[in-house]
């Protein structure tokens, strides 16, 4: 199968990206687009949410992490070093020979064409489920000339395409890149910009726009709203958030991502701080009442990452 | 847990206190047939020939044995004398006296056994059959060799136990009644050659026999209707007396006459049930196969005409569901404490699958034998669905809604490669087309073939021998073939070189060892009533023991394939390609179960290559080792015509062997369980559902008789009908892939752990265990940490 798909034919037009840094290659995703995916996991991101799930994703280079609970103290690293929160003066040599697999570097470089390969390896599964291909993050546009080929590459060998981004990249690197994806996921976070800002560090303008001008003319976009108890899942922000996609004139579809506590050891590993310490996921009733509040303006939101 | 086992919900009040009935009785020994079968030997050993002496003993039993009609009951019929009463089998395996007395009070898989059953078994019976019992016989037969390697854990033998089994009815039961069958026996018997067939006679005491067998159901049947219809004089009960009457007037015109009606036909598989299970005690019971084919054209003509109800046809599969049920499995012989058993006698039912000319198979029994599996959830019997291209998404995706309320029922089959199979073993595409799957995962043309199990192949101890040069370190004896020094080994082809003369070494040595076995139950243990209802045992004037069946398969179980591969990955990787330790410094490490070598085994466990990660590296090991074994396995003659074929499924076998060995080259540590089936080394999956189903798709599952794959789902991953669309894509893609089987376990790690603390409260969990589903809690101590151990899948 695999060897099929490298000699799938390839858009002449594709740019010649060398490689690309991801993180993860997942298989049967299946929350992130219709059916059974593999998604794949960009690192590099321009944002930095205070509930990010993957924070190790976030910085566009390799990086190390320890997993504590995993390390048997072999002797290999000094307990000075197992005293640190962030892992220092390691070398990919070291990340090898670590036998219990603690010590990681988060991110690996790969060609287009070697990453294709990989993510059509389920392809089976895709077929008969109506499933595909989902570039996540990090934020996919980070590195958007290699996306776009990858997406194309993978339209190409015709694998049902989505790209799951926050939006904030310049125009055109979206424009490219949506237009090899049969599905964009266009995460909405904030409203107001200057809490989008504290929230994210930087402000929704470039979002909002972008998502305007996408909605002009994609065909199929999902809008993902991270519902984080005391950041955006107040009133005011669903009926702002509400408000600006009735104004797109388009009835998009709206999936709820209810936050979870999970990412907290992760920052802590990477020597951040995690300012959303004690906050609660928000329960069912919570929920139901934001999808109440889209439905009220005429937009069905579903809880759960799932594509309708 | 309460999602997990909720209530049933039987259809009427009778179902429901029947089943509470079969649920609450506990299973005991009953003396009553060891008693009649020594009594009968005892009085006429020596007047007949082998056959006649069993049809014989078998009539005996029909006419004399404790009858039981259960207050409420519409099948009738029970082994026993009541309910999960297990009759003995003195005749092939004899309990001890200490046997019987570990089976009273073992704490898992416990089943009474009365002073007085001691006593006859002190009295009468053990002195009767010492020396006498086949068992007996075949281990004195045995040669010495066999008894090393079988005692140094390098395969099992089932057939030490229990008769040649795993035997399904086809459709012809209903369609000729005993009386049709004896009709052709004549017949048979008349056009026997005396003149040229030095057999002749052997094969006229051979069908004389399989008459008499023919006689003897008849004759328990004539003697249930007596029953019924006494019965039906005496009860103060009208609606009752009206059941009795019918019942009587059923058993009057079945097995005899072929069935008439929906009622009448589950009444003449139960008869040809007891029958074949009383006779002897094959493995596996007996099964009724392909279920919702047989009984369509009963259910469609009594809606038709008005005679039948959906809810009565419910009803009725409910009692009938209730019969298997009732029948615990026969205890082994030379039992210890620690081993728990099983209750399950292993009878399966096959749902859907293909018909005879390739159209699906499924129909509206289908869905009402799903409603009953899902409601009643009893232990037996287990069911499977045979999906192939053809069967439609909804009839599917009924069975993994089902699934999803997580007893482990139905499994799940490749149809059209089960027929694949058959095709390459040679049988004609109709025989396997009605063909399916029995026991845990085992392929076979119903009614038609012998397709037996021979034992577990235990394929770690063969590389343990590989790196010992023959020698068994825990029982201190040269096992194996002499292979050398494995410090000698220079290239990893040398390691593979001397694993493969090990297993073709033990293999010879198994084989050998079972002809004999089969050659004593082909000439002294004739299965009569079985060779009735098998074809072509009455045209042959052969024996189903004895090579009279259409088709014969002898089938070896290799189990381990998964802790096999991974250690060959990690020999090759660490030893011969980046020379980090010597293979010599390796099985020092072994042998010293890593003493001091915590690092070594966290490397191996956590930095080389897995199968069930989608790795080419580890997938080319498994293939290699699957193929070698087919090619040292498959088309080696057996006695009865036949050829012996590989299968890749473990029962519980992968726990025994485990403890068998010493620790291995995947990290894990001496005594624990091997991988089971060909499911990847519990927790070395680390890429999700989809990545094992590619990697176990690389075996090339046409060769063998059957694998078993096993997979753990979370709850939650299946919830709604996302999740369920999503196992359906899981499943029709395994399949289009290549795959023969797979089975789900759909509960969490944690909830497993809670039961496994507080088994009280949890009695009634089932679990798949590997190819059937059992009682959690009673489970050994060892199963059910490998159970919990078996990668769970999530969402992601």
């Amino acid at each position: 199968m695999s060897a099929a798909v490298v000699d799938a034919p390839v858009c002449s037009t594709a740019t010649a990206v060398p490689s690309g840094l991801i993180f993860n290659v997942q298989r049967f995703s299946v929350h992130d687009g219709p059916g059974v995916r593999t998604t794949i996991f960009m690192k590099g991101c321009p944002l930095a949410c205070s509930w990010c799930h993957n924070p190790e994703s976030q910085e566009l280079a390799p990086t190390f992490v320890r997993l504590q609970h995993r390390c048997m103290r072999c002797g290999r690293c000094s307990d000075d070093e197992l005293a640190l929160p962030t892992v220092v003066n390691k070398t990919e040599c070291d990340v090898d020979l670590c036998p219990t697999g603690a010590l990681q570097l988060v991110g690996e470089r790969i060609d287009a064409a070697r990453l294709v390969e990989r993510a059509l390896r389920d392809r089976t599964f895709f077929d008969e489920s109506g499933g595909g291909v989902t570039i996540s993050g990090g934020e996919p546009l980070v590195q958007a000339p290699f996306v776009t080929d990858v997406l194309r590459r993978l339209r190409g060998a015709g694998i049902h395409t989505a790209l799951d981004t926050c939006g904030f990249a310049p125009w055109e690197n979206l424009r490219d890149a949506a237009a090899v994806a049969d599905l964009v996921l266009y995460d909405l976070k904030l409203m107001d910009p200057v809490r989008h800002e504290a929230a994210t560090g930087a402000s929704n303008e470039r979002i909002l726009f972008n998502l305007t001008a996408l909605c002009a003319w994609h065909a199929n976009v999902h809008i993902r709203v991270p519902v984080i108890p005391g950041v955006n899942a107040d009133d005011a922000n669903i009926d702002a958030t509400a408000r600006f996609l009735r104004s797109l004139n388009r009835a998009l579809p709206v999936n709820l991502l209810p936050y979870h506590p999970s990412a907290e050891p992760k920052f802590a590993r990477l020597g951040k701080h995690y300012t959303l310490h004690g906050t609660v996921s928000p329960s069912t009733a919570q929920l139901e009442a934001i999808v109440a509040r889209f439905a009220a303006h005429d937009l069905v939101a579903t809880i759960g990452g799932l594509s309708s | 847990m309460t999602t997990v086992h909720a209530a049933s919900t039987a259809t009427t009040p009778r179902t429901e206190h029947l089943r509470r009935e079969s649920l609450d009785a506990v299973p005991r020994i009953s003396g009553e047939r060891a008693s009649i079968i020594t009594a009968f030997y005892k009085a006429n050993l020596g007047k007949y020939s082998p056959p006649m002496m069993r049809a014989r003993a078998f009539y005996e039993l029909c006419d004399t044995k404790v009858l039981y009609l259960g207050d409420g009951e519409l099948i009738v019929g029970e082994r026993g004398p009541r309910p999960k009463e297990v009759p003995t089998y003195p005749e092939l395996t004899c309990h001890s006296v200490e046997d019987l007395r570990i089976l009273d009070s073992r704490p898992k898989t416990r089943y009474k056994v009365a002073a007085d059953v001691i006593a006859q078994y002190e009295r009468d019976i053990i002195p009767y059959w010492h020396g006498r019992s086949l068992r007996d016989v075949m281990m004195a037969e045995l040669p010495a060799e066999w008894h090393d390697a079988y005692d140094a854990g390098c395969f099992t033998e089932f057939m030490e136990q229990r008769a040649p089994g795993h035997t399904v009815a086809d459709g012809k039961l209903y369609h000729k009644g005993m009386l049709g069958f004896k009709a052709d026996i004549a017949e048979a018997i008349a056009a026997l050659d005396f003149e040229h067939d030095a057999e002749a006679l052997d094969k006229r005491e051979q069908l004389r026999a399989m008459s008499l067998a023919c006689d003897a159901v008849m004759r328990y049947a004539e003697r249930y209707a007596d029953l019924a219809a006494v019965e039906a004089l005496t009860t103060d009960d009208d609606e009752r007396r009206m059941e009795l009457l019918k019942i009587a007037a059923v058993c009057r015109h079945v097995p005899a006459n072929p069935p008439r009606n929906f009622h009448e036909a589950l009444q003449t598989y139960w008869f040809a049930h007891l029958a074949v299970i009383t006779e002897l005690n094959g493995w596996d019971a007996f099964s009724p196969g392909h279920l919702d084919q047989h009984l369509a054209p009963f259910y469609d003509a009594g809606l038709a005409d008005g005679s039948l109800m959906r809810e009565e046809a419910r009803e009725l599969l409910e009692c009938f569901f209730i019969k298997f049920n009732n029948h615990t499995a026969p205890p082994k012989v030379g039992v210890t404490a620690a081993e728990s058993g099983t209750y399950t006698d292993f009878a399966n039912i096959n749902l859907a699958g293909l018909l005879r000319d390739g159209r699906d198979g499924s129909n509206e029994v289908t869905h009402l034998l799903l409603e009953v599996i899902d409601d009643f959830h009893l232990l037996q019997p287990s069911s499977n669905m045979q999906v192939s291209r053809l069967t439609p998404d909804a009839v599917l995706k009924h069975a993994l809604r089902v699934i999803r309320n997580g007893y482990g029922f139905p499994s799940l089959f490749n149809a059209d490669v089960v027929v694949q199979e058959q095709l390459r073993q040679g049988k004609s595409l109709e025989d396997a087309r009605e063909g399916g799957c029995s026991g845990c995962v085992e392929v076979g043309a119903f009614g038609k073939e012998a397709y037996i199990l021979t034992g577990y192949f235990n394929l770690m101890k063969m590389l343990e021998l590989a790196l010992h040069d023959g020698f068994d370190v825990r029982t201190g004896k040269f096992i194996g073939a002499r292979t050398g020094d494995p410090a000698q080994f220079h290239t990893f082809e040398n390691l593979f070189t001397a694993f493969e003369a090990q297993v073709r070494h033990v293999l010879d040595i198994k084989v050998r060892g079972n002809q004999l076995i089969e050659r004593l139950y082909a000439t002294r243990m004739p299965h009569t009533f079985l060779s009735v209802i098998t074809d072509d045992c009455i045209v042959r004037g052969k024996d189903y023991n004895a090579g009279g069946a259409r088709y014969n398969n002898t089938f070896i179980q290799a189990v381990g394939i998964g802790s096999v591969t991974d250690s060959f990955s990690a020999l090759k990787e660490l030893v011969f390609e980046t020379g980090e330790r010597s293979l010599k410094q390796f099985v020092a490490a072994l042998d010293a179960n890593f003493h001091h070598e915590e690092v070594l085994r966290q490397r191996l466990v956590h930095k080389t290559h897995k199968y069930g990660n989608d790795d080419p590296y580890a997938d080319a090991l498994m293939t290699r080792t699957f193929n070698m074994l087919f090619d040292a396995i498959d088309g080696r003659p057996n006695i009865k015509g036949g050829a012996y074929r590989l299968e890749m499924l473990p029962t519980t076998c992968h726990v025994y062997f485990g403890e068998v060995c010493l620790a291995s080259a995947d990290g894990r540590g001496s005594g624990l369980p091997l991988s089971e089936g060909i499911s990847p080394v519990q927790g070395a999956d680390r890429h999700g559902p989809t990545a094992v189903l590619q990697s176990a798709a690389r075996m090339d599952h046409v060769k063998t008789g059957g694998t078993l794959l096993n997979m753990k789902f979370s709850p939650t991953l299946l919830a709604g009908e996302h999740g369920i669309d999503n196992l359906h894509a899981l499943v029709r893609g395994y399949f289009k892939l290549g795959g023969h089987h797979m089975q789900f376990n759909v509960v969490t790690a944690e909830q497993l752990r809670e039961a496994k603390a507080d088994p009280s409260a949890h009695r009634d969990l089932i679990v798949r265990v590997a190819g059937y589903s059992d009682y959690f809690c009673d489970l050994s101590e060892a199963l059910q940490d490998e159970i919990i151990a078996r990668t769970e899948h999530g969402e992601f």
